[in-house]
């Protein structure tokens, strides 16, 4: 989170150079990590940060098609990657909904006006995961016994 | 159902479940030897049609007043998550709710006898659904298993006119709780995807079979209709077996023993 | 011949702002509802996972094979010659035009999804007929406008012929794959039979007909232009025609899924057991929609009368919406056939239908929706025939054809 920052910071100090309402606009991008999330901890999104910011959706997207019609789901582009990771928690630890104001997808989203409709399906929070590629990967080594996974109940 | 099957029944879970533990502390460290990687971890390459997923339900088999597979779907792809729209009607919610797979009683014109049996979307080789969806949303992926690509479904509900079985369902709410695994939201439509999810990080199973397994019933087997070694293969090899509406010629990939 | 005068409707402002107003306020209740069935989902309404087409359904096909039906006057003038339908021609491309754009927009206020319109336009499944019906109606559009063009302007002339006959032709398809949208539904008893399609054919002819004409004499009353006996004759005998077509492959239908011994149960379902359904097809498709208004056609006297033969016009499309209802709704309400020679007791939870008939209460907003799409279809061709020369500024006899009228001395 340090780390976020002072990347902020510099930034700041970069832009400030060019211009000062870069500055702000800088500033404000690389507030929307929230420091409750996973996300906050890391020093790079799957991809570098900027390339990120442009390009989020077009590897979604991919990923989307990808999961629908070829069944890959462990690939990290997917939707339920960035979900898991930028989340953030309240004070109980409790996942804060990635669509409500003042969350990662929203505050981002409602900045530069673009629309997001994500979430008229896809889950909010990580929910009943245990099959996402993060879960997934950590069983990889039961997978073969059809007997030894966890049952419905436990996931 | 008397005392001597319960309590038989009972027995035999206890035994899978002793099984069970065994075979994965035997098995689980060989895993790696022994098991093709295709089916060992999350998939990385697209699935192909080496596969054709299915199902057998041997009728005979399937309990009277038994829900354990569709209470099991309805938790592995979060359908018990809906929630009655306020002030909606208690019965005609149960005709709005998206249902996947529902457990049908019959009773023979002639003979009386009563049948049991779990109805799900059937996978059709030759899915009605997917012919007449307009803008290719319905697809029937490599491996057979028939399901609806959301981000294109329109909600035009022309594939539920076009199914047989009424196995589709339109999402005819707003829909506030749904899993990572299950994405759902009003206005399209969907349907048994045969535990895709499962499939897909090499784990070969149904919720629906599994739960069926679990309560010591076995009327449903999964597998692979292509693998003739399979269990699946080798039910059908076993029992005589047929298509519900066989004469439409659908080809599908869920099989019933016993009727 | 005279040379036809067209002429802008020449309505008082007041009347013709009124009807706008009445017409605007149907539009906007019928959004005002699509709006509410959109923001709270469909189960605001009477559908359900058994009858998945409501009564937005039942409008949508019926404006839209009205549609194509209106333009047959049209194609009867260029496409076979016949002189005195000629001058029908413009108001018959308008208002076909103006009724597809109704039906359509109520089909896709109705998706669940129609916010991807932009989806249904650029992705498509060729294999779906649904699809193909999508080229079909803009296709549909597209022609009769440039249809309307060939008979307005003089440099067109010389093409009326082959686009009018490449129009009527089109349009014939598009009630075909109208029709084929049900009868390729392998699943559902009462519509798996080829017979599905010509009878949509006989339909459009008859409804499209029956709106044609209703509007026609409104616009001829409403600013004192004349519309001759002969002429009056003349439309209401083609009327009759196609309404004595509808009663015979409606005939043929019911004999084609009688003889397939299989189906006797959906028969029995709509012809006798089936409550509101068998009401509304004897009363609705047969009675009021088919004998009824024949009665009056070839009445000796009443067929004389325009306001009797508006009433068999008026008729006629109650009939149509009734047969829309039976066709669409009763044969969803009808269960699937699972399985044969077995009874099904049980399906699924207590409310989830199967097995037996599904209920069906249409709601208002669904109701709304569908008079929504008849307001935008009467709003084009109101605001059509007031800006622009639709209508000709007379049908009186010796106007239209002066050597018929010379001939029969009337
Ligand atoms: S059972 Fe119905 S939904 Fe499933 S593949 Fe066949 S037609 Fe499609
Ligand atoms: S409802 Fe969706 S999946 Fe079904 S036919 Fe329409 S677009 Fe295709």
């Amino acid at each position: 989170m340090a780390e976020v920052m002072t990347k902020g910071v510099l930034l700041a100090l970069l832009a400030a150079v060019l211009g000062v309402g870069s500055a702000a606009y800088a500033e404000e991008v690389g507030d929307f990590v929230l420091p409750s999330s996973k996300a906050a901890a890391l020093e790079n999104c799957v991809e570098p940060t900027e390339y990120m910011r442009r390009n989020h959706f077009e590897l979604i997207r991919h990923q989307r098609d990808e999961t629908v019609y070829g069944g890959i789901r462990g690939d990290s582009h997917g939707l339920s990657g960035c979900v898991a990771c930028h989340v953030g928690y309240d004070d109980s630890g409790t996942p804060i909904e990635i669509d409500a104001e003042g969350q990662f997808c929203r505050s981002c989203h409602a900045y530069a006006s673009v629309e997001m409709n994500c979430f008229d399906c896809h889950a909010t929070v990580p929910r009943g995961e245990a099959w996402n590629h993060e879960v997934a990967a950590a069983h990889a080594h039961l997978t073969g016994s059809a007997a030894a996974r966890p049952t419905a109940a436990e996931r | 159902m008397n005392h001597e099957t319960e309590s038989m029944n009972q027995g035999r879970r206890d035994f899978l479940g002793a099984a069970a533990g065994v075979s994965a502390a035997a098995v689980a460290p060989g895993v790696f030897l022994h098991t093709p990687v295709a089916n060992a971890a999350p998939r990385t390459d697209p699935v192909t049609d080496m596969h054709r997923w299915g199902l057998l339900v041997d009728t005979s088999k399937c309990a009277d007043g038994c829900t354990a597979c569709v209470d099991a779907c309805d938790s592995e792809n979060g359908l018990n998550l809906q929630a009655k729209p306020h002030g909606q009607d208690e019965l005609k919610w149960e005709n709005q709710r998206a249902v996947w797979i529902r457990k049908v009683k019959l009773q023979d014109n002639l003979t009386g006898h009563v049948t049991n049996l779990p109805l799900m979307c059937q996978h059709c080789e030759h899915p009605p659904c997917v012919d007449v969806c307009p803008t290719g949303a319905s697809f029937k992926r490599a491996d057979g298993i028939v399901m609806v690509d959301r981000h294109t479904c329109i909600g035009c509900r022309y594939c539920m006119m076009a199914c047989p079985y009424k196995a589709r369902s339109f999402i005819h709410e707003q829909v506030d709780h749904k899993l990572t695994r299950a994405p759902r939201g009003k206005g399209c439509v969907e349907s048994c995807n045969l535990c895709a999810h499962r499939l897909d990080n090499g784990d070969i199973s149904t919720a629906c079979a599994e739960a069926c397994s679990a309560e010591g019933h076995q009327a449903l087997i999964f597998g692979d209709l292509k693998d003739p070694m399979g269990p699946l293969r080798k039910a059908l090899a076993k029992t005589p077996s047929r298509q519900i509406r066989q004469d439409l010629g659908l080809n599908t990939g869920v099989r019933y023993a016993g009727i | 011949m005279k040379r036809i005068v067209y002429r802008e409707w020449l309505l008082q402002p007041q009347r013709y702002w009124g009807l706008l107003a009445i017409l605007a306020a149907v539009i906007a209740i019928g959004g005002l509802s699509a709006l509410y069935m959109e923001h709270h989902g469909h189960w605001v309404t009477g559908m359900t996972n058994s009858v998945v087409w409501g009564v937005p359904h039942v409008f949508a096909v019926f404006l839209i094979i009205s549609a194509s039906g209106a333009l047959n006057v049209a194609s009867i003038g260029t496409v076979f010659d016949k002189k005195v339908y000629k001058p029908l021609g413009r108001l018959s491309g308008l208002l076909a035009v103006a009724l597809l754009i109704g039906g359509l927009l109520v089909l896709v206020l109705d998706l669940g999804r129609p916010d991807r319109l932009l989806v249904a336009m650029t992705t498509y499944n060729f294999s779906s007929i649904f699809a193909w019906n999508i080229f079909l109606y803009s296709g549909f559009a597209a022609i009769v406008i440039g249809y309307l063009w060939t008979m307005a302007e003089r440099k067109g002339q010389y093409l009326q012929k082959p686009v009018g006959t490449f129009a009527f032709l089109w349009r014939l398809a598009l009630t075909t794959g109208t029709g084929s949208i049900f009868g390729f539904l392998v699943g559902r008893e009462a519509y798996d039979t080829a017979i599905l399609a010509p009878l949509f054919v006989v339909m459009s002819f008859a409804y499209g007909l029956a709106i044609y004409m209703l509007v026609l004499f409104y616009a001829f009353d409403a600013d004192g232009r004349p519309i001759g006996p002969a002429m009056l004759k003349r439309l209401k005998n083609l009327l009759g025609l196609f309404i004595a077509a509808i009663l015979y492959f409606t005939l043929i239908y019911h004999l084609t899924k009688l003889y397939g011994a299989k189906n006797d149960g959906i028969e029995t379902f709509l012809l006798i057991s089936g409550g509101l359904y068998t009401g509304l097809f004897w009363v609705g498709w047969i009675l009021i929609g088919g004998l009824l208004p024949l009665g009056i056609i070839y009445h000796p006297e009443l067929s004389q009368r325009r306001d009797w033969i508006t009433a068999a016009c008026g008729m006629v499309i109650v009939g149509g919406l009734a047969a829309m209802y039976v066709i669409i709704i009763g044969s969803q309400a009808y269960p699937q056939e699972m399985f044969p020679g077995y009874n099904v007791i049980q399906f699924g939870a207590p409310g989830d239908i199967g097995g037996q008939v599904a209920p069906y209460s249409p709601s208002f907003p669904e109701l709304l929706l569908g008079l929504g799409g008849v307001g935008i279809a009467l709003l084009i061709t109101a605001v059509g025939v007031r800006v622009l020369q639709f209508l000709p500024e007379s049908l009186a006899d010796r106007d239209v054809d002066p050597h018929a009228s010379a001939r029969s001395p009337a």
